[in-house]
């Protein structure tokens, strides 16, 4: 566990806004603010925030991809990807750089809805990334998708259908085969339950739980949802306003928060439990 | 308690290409004077369009309300003329949206939105209504509200967008709010806010009460008396909260609340599940709507829709387990309450 499989050094980001006639740039949004921390081998670490206090965009800027969704977006510090022959900061990786690593490093979106193509079959879907990244023939990648579909819950019988035919919950689960089709190293998770009904949010931990275990991943569990993140992960990061303001185990942080903000975060987040809220509100 | 609104056997059907949709199939429900009621349930139980029922705000075609009474006060909302239940809506039962960014009109002023609800409903003039909507803005807490009532929505952040849209449901002083998953939207902080805002305003009109929807059992726990579970367009089971979270009958509100990661206590190292995902609301099983996804499903389940009964004073459920509002015929699901134990 102590094995360090990411390493973020001083991470800033800075979104440019334009203005006037010219669209010249006239200030700067600091997304992030020089964050850095440590993902080990084989750990859940939960990135907790409220809206736009910038887990979203740590996420897209570790699988490198923020310089592709907005332009002139700058962005410093080190991204230290410990691979199988060595480290590499990705970071400055252009895309065509960042290509090898990619397969090793996937992500899982928070909307089942629009994150898979409406004009594709599963087949298509969760076969692309081995399109891309392998060199498997037509009929191995068959084998394999089917595979992946029994992995995450689905039938080898689904793989012609097309994503408006499954539930919430089934997008989500071809969404984690997608990620998984690769083996991959690290999968960052993006709000990957919020979507969910409770029910179904519940069987979706509990498959990537599973599919942690089974593959040996590490997850960069990015959520809203405090219960949710504490559940899952073994270390939690509490961001706000761009900077990590706590950091811990995850008991620790749930049952010790140090820092305000923390504190105020968790005395916010309503429980399944009438006796204790009556207690809070007597207070 | 005196009722305030009563709800009998209604049923909501919208007709689609692809059959019948029986969104709503036999709810019967009250809500007391001055009670918070929460009514839960997964997307496509049949909540929302309860709460639509209610102000016969249900878009028809596809939807037509085709069967049951709705006593407000010891009248018949369904029998009412469109005129009538103008009136009701706003003055007696009013609504507030989950989505507070779509729900108020971008190219108005917050100002003259919160006016016109006051001039459609009461022969007042322009400076009264004014008066007016500064006094309930500054009561739902925004600042500087002669101020702000010159700005447009999108001036205001998500939490104050969601207060403007209190303001505009409760200047009338209706008796009943009903509030469609209010704080879906929100950041927890910005959530609590809404929600303690929600009762204190409750609090300071007497008699007025609350009708909850949301999919969130913790928000549920945090601010209502009694809690109504849905599932399959039928309630499944209703009960004060403490009883519904201490000792819940139904399975599928077991299933719910062991679905729940805490946030306090130790760690449970899985999370109980409910199999499978809601059923198709064309084809809902002919018995309990439940028995697809049921793990102590049985004999009759699949063909006879058990009735909801009093199993415990104020404790009604849905299900073939308690069959003569006694002792549940089989022993009742025991993991999900193990696990809850554990937090205590």
């Amino acid at each position: 566990m102590s094995d360090v499989l990411l390493e973020v050094e001083n991470l800033v980001v800075k979104f440019p806004v334009f203005g006037g006639i010219l669209l010249r740039r006239v200030g700067e949004v600091e997304a992030v603010k020089g964050i850095s921390f440590q993902l080990h081998r084989g750990e859940t670490l939960g990135l907790v925030g409220e809206s736009g206090c910038g887990k979203t965009t740590v996420g897209r800027a570790i699988i490198n991809i923020l310089r592709a969704m907005s332009y002139r977006v700058e962005i410093s510090g080190r991204i230290l990807y410990h691979h199988a022959s060595g480290v590499v900061d990705l970071q400055p990786l252009t895309r065509k750089q960042m290509r090898p690593y990619r397969a090793d490093i996937q992500m899982v979106f928070q909307d089942p809805y629009s994150s898979l193509n409406p004009r594709k079959t599963v087949d298509q879907i969760v076969g692309e990334p081995l399109r891309i990244h392998t060199k498997m023939s037509r009929a191995e990648r068959a084998d394999r998708v089917r595979w992946l579909l029994e992995k995450v819950g689905l039938s080898a019988r689904h793989m012609n259908r097309y994503p408006h035919e499954f539930s919430g919950g089934q997008r989500q689960r071809i969404g984690i085969a997608r990620a998984l089709a690769t083996n991959p190293k690290i999968v960052i998770a993006d709000e990957p339950v919020s979507a969910l009904d409770v029910s179904i949010q519940a069987q979706v931990i509990n498959l990537m739980q599973d599919l942690q275990e089974e593959f040996g991943l590490s997850y960069i569990f990015i959520a809203h949802d405090l219960s949710v993140v504490r559940h899952i992960s073994n270390r939690i990061a509490v961001m706000s306003w761009g900077n990590i303001v706590e950091i811990g185990p995850a008991d620790e942080i749930y049952q010790h928060p140090q820092h305000a903000y923390s504190k105020t975060l968790l005395a916010a987040a309503p429980r399944p439990d009438p006796a204790f809220n009556r207690r809070r509100r007597a207070r | 308690m005196n009722q305030l609104l009563s709800i009998r056997g209604l049923r909501t059907y919208f007709y689609t290409e692809s059959g019948i949709a029986k969104a709503v199939d036999g709810v019967d429900l009250d809500i007391a004077q001055g009670e918070v009621l929460g009514l839960v349930g997964e997307s496509g139980s049949g909540k929302s369009v309860t709460a639509l029922s209610i102000l016969r705000l249900i878009p028809d075609p596809p939807g037509r309300i085709v069967a049951g009474e709705i006593l407000y006060k010891g009248r018949d909302l369904l029998k009412l003329s469109w005129d009538e239940i103008r009136k009701i809506r706003g003055n007696e039962i009013s609504m507030v949206f989950q989505e507070p960014m779509t729900s108020l009109n971008p190219v108005f002023t917050i100002g003259m939105q919160v006016m016109e609800v006051i001039q459609a409903h009461e022969k007042v003039s322009k400076d009264e209504a004014h008066r007016r909507a500064v006094e309930i803005l500054t009561e739902v807490g925004i600042p500087e509200p002669e101020k702000r009532m010159k700005q447009y929505p999108h001036h205001f952040s998500g939490g104050q967008r969601q207060r403007v849209m209190i303001a505009i449901a409760l200047v009338l002083n209706p008796s009943l709010l009903i509030a469609d998953e209010p704080t879906t939207a929100l950041d927890v902080t910005i959530q609590a806010q809404i929600l303690d805002l929600m009762l204190e305003m409750k609090e300071r009109r007497a008699g007025a009460s609350i009708l909850l929807i949301t999919h969130n059992l913790a928000v549920v726990a945090e601010t209502c008396d009694r809690v109504a579970v849905m599932y399959g367009g039928k309630i499944q089971e209703i009960a004060g909260i403490d009883a519904l979270f201490e000792a819940p009958f139904h399975p599928y509100t077991h299933g719910l609340l062991g679905s729940i990661p805490s946030v306090q206590g130790t760690k449970a190292h899985r999370l109980t599940v409910i199999p499978g995902s809601v059923p198709d609301i064309h084809s809902l099983p002919v018995g309990c709507k439940f028995v697809t996804r049921c793990p102590y499903a049985f004999e009759p389940c699949p063909d006879i829709e058990p009735p909801l009964i009093e199993d415990a004073p104020g404790h009604w459920v849905r299900c073939h387990l308690y069959p003569n509002g006694g002792k549940p015929a089989l022993s009742p699901p025991g993991e999900p309450d193990k696990a809850r134990s554990t937090r205590t």
